[in-house]
């Protein structure tokens, strides 16, 4: 089993969780998150005065899924999720030690 | 001899300039961070409170009761005695005298607020009772007698001041000078990022200002008449061309134009018109207006590089509109508009220039003293800071116990 961690920009979201249902993700979890790479932050003025806003608005999507899925949804991903400008986000993927249902008690593959 | 239309007019104009610490209680309140909105909030509401109480005992009274040697009014008018519903004999005579009395009473409220702008984010609430409770009663109530009591002083040199740009404006921004002087500066000033936390808040009370200050400028011509529709018309379009004013000056200097810039220099405008509302033409309210929104910019630009943490620009906008108006007053003024008045020195009289430039001079040196000593004594007394760790919880939480928003 792995796990994807996307982070990806937030308007991108839709089109993403799409492609991911259209390839037979079963579920995903999305958090409203800050951060900066490359893209860094912008700059915001009040009265005259410039404030740096480095934190810049993101989403972050995880997935749980077999290893077998990894490249398909990292492509989906990768694909839907692009737009070629500088701040399109970036894709972690790990392994994964255990996965349980809480409701039925059932564990790996089958609990995701 | 009362007369309907006026009357009429006066008191709606006075509920308008009431409405307008409320509207300044959001421009204020969307300007600070989160944890703070509630206290900003809570001054302006408070001080229409304690100021009305004030007002009604003995601040009209020292304000406008009658005369002693032209420096304060006596107290034979405490608790409104003789203030009655039949015209006063000094003051506009065609309107009930308490009708008079509620709509200064209204300046008298919002003047102090205004001074709440510049230590914002970290004053004690207790203290902030007393110091307005002070303020109201030996700086402001003097100070309006000198200007429009019935023998005070000022008004007997001649310097015009159609609705209050010394009194109201002046008066606040060199008190708010006063106060960041002796009022140390927000934790991390400088160094943290105090941004807005809702400016859509800060343009409705730019919004109810701008709506308020009709009743605050053409309501000072105390009648229902051609002179208010003159102040009407100037307070318009000084406030309109400020607002483009700021947003282009800005825009030059910062490569864009925002909202919040817009909105100051819409207030920017309403300060510098007030003391000249009633005495000069449509045309000159439009480079009064343009130029205040330019000059207050620059002055709020100033602030940063002289490190004052005047939190809410007061010194910027007031104190720098007031004085551009008062001056303007001096260059603008025309008999032509107001019989009442006088030329300036555009219309060939350079000595109403002096004494638009002396009532400001006396103006600033006595609030600006006054402010620093009442702070000064206070801040022996009770303290005018909250503590740090409060300061950094919030004022909301710490003087208050309430949070502005649940999320």
């Amino acid at each position: 089993m792995r796990k994807i961690e996307a982070i990806i920009k937030p308007f991108k979201l839709d089109e993403v969780k799409e492609g991911l249902m259209e390839i037979d993700v079963k579920g995903m979890t999305v958090t409203e998150v800050k951060g900066f790479g490359r893209q860094k932050g912008h700059t915001e003025i009040y009265r005259g005065a410039e404030y740096r806003v480095d934190f810049v608005p993101k989403i972050k999507l995880e997935v749980v899924v077999p290893a077998e899925l990894v490249a398909k949804v990292v492509e989906v991903i990768e694909q839907r999720a692009k737009t070629g400008q500088i701040g399109d986000g970036k894709i972690f993927v790990s392994s994964l030690e255990e996965v349980v249902r809480i409701r039925t008690g059932e564990k790996g593959k089958e609990a995701i | 001899m009362i007369n309907a239309g006026d009357t009429a007019f006066v008191l709606v104009s006075s509920a308008l300039v009431m409405f307008m610490t409320p509207g300044l209680a959001l421009f204020y309140g969307g300007m600070v961070r989160t944890k703070n909105v509630l206290a900003t909030i809570m001054q302006s509401l408070t001080i229409i409170g304690l100021v009305t109480v004030i007002w009604v005992l003995w601040g009209y009274s020292l304000s406008f009761g009658p005369d002693v040697g032209g420096v304060v009014g006596n107290l034979s008018w405490f608790g409104l005695m003789d203030v009655g519903l039949s015209p006063s004999p000094n003051y506009a005579s065609t309107i009930p005298h308490q009708a008079f009395m509620i709509f200064q009473g209204m300046f008298a409220i919002i003047t102090p607020a205004l001074i709440t702008g510049a230590f914002a984010e970290r004053m004690k609430f207790s203290t902030l009772l007393v110091f307005i409770a002070l303020w109201s009663t030996l700086v402001y109530s003097p100070l309006a007698h000198w200007v429009w009591g019935s023998g005070g002083w000022l008004a007997n040199l001649g310097a015009l001041d159609f609705a209050g740009g010394t009194v109201v404006h002046i008066s606040s921004g060199a008190s708010a000078l006063a106060a960041v002087l002796i009022i140390s500066k927000r934790k991390g000033y400088g160094k943290e990022q105090f941004i807005p936390h809702n400016l859509p808040m800060t343009l409705t009370g730019t919004a109810i200002l701008w709506f308020g200050w009709f009743g605050f400028n053409a309501g000072s011509a105390l009648g229902s008449n051609g002179l208010a529709a003159a102040a009407f018309v100037n307070t318009h379009v000084a406030a309109a061309t400020a607002s483009l004013g700021w947003m282009f000056a800005e825009w030059i200097h910062h490569g864009k134009p925002t909202t919040l810039g817009a909105a100051s220099g819409a207030v920017a405008g309403l300060v510098a018109i007030t003391p000249a509302a009633g005495f000069v033409s449509p045309v000159s309210a439009l480079i009064i207006g343009g130029l205040a929104g330019v000059l207050c910019y620059g002055a709020v630009m100033a602030k940063a590089k002289l490190g004052y943490d005047d939190s809410l620009d007061v010194v910027g906008i007031h104190g720098v509109g007031g004085t551009w108006g008062a001056l303007a007053t001096g260059l603008f003024a025309s008999t032509v508009v107001n019989a009442d008045g006088a030329n300036g020195l555009f219309f060939g009289n350079p000595g109403q220039l002096w004494i638009q430039f002396l009532s400001v001079i006396v103006t600033c040196l006595f609030t600006f003293t006054m402010t620093l000593a009442i702070l000064k004594v206070l801040d022996l007394i009770m303290g005018l800071k909250v503590s740090e760790e409060e300061e950094i919880r919030g004022l909301d939480v710490t003087q208050h116990s309430e949070a502005g928003y649940s999320f």
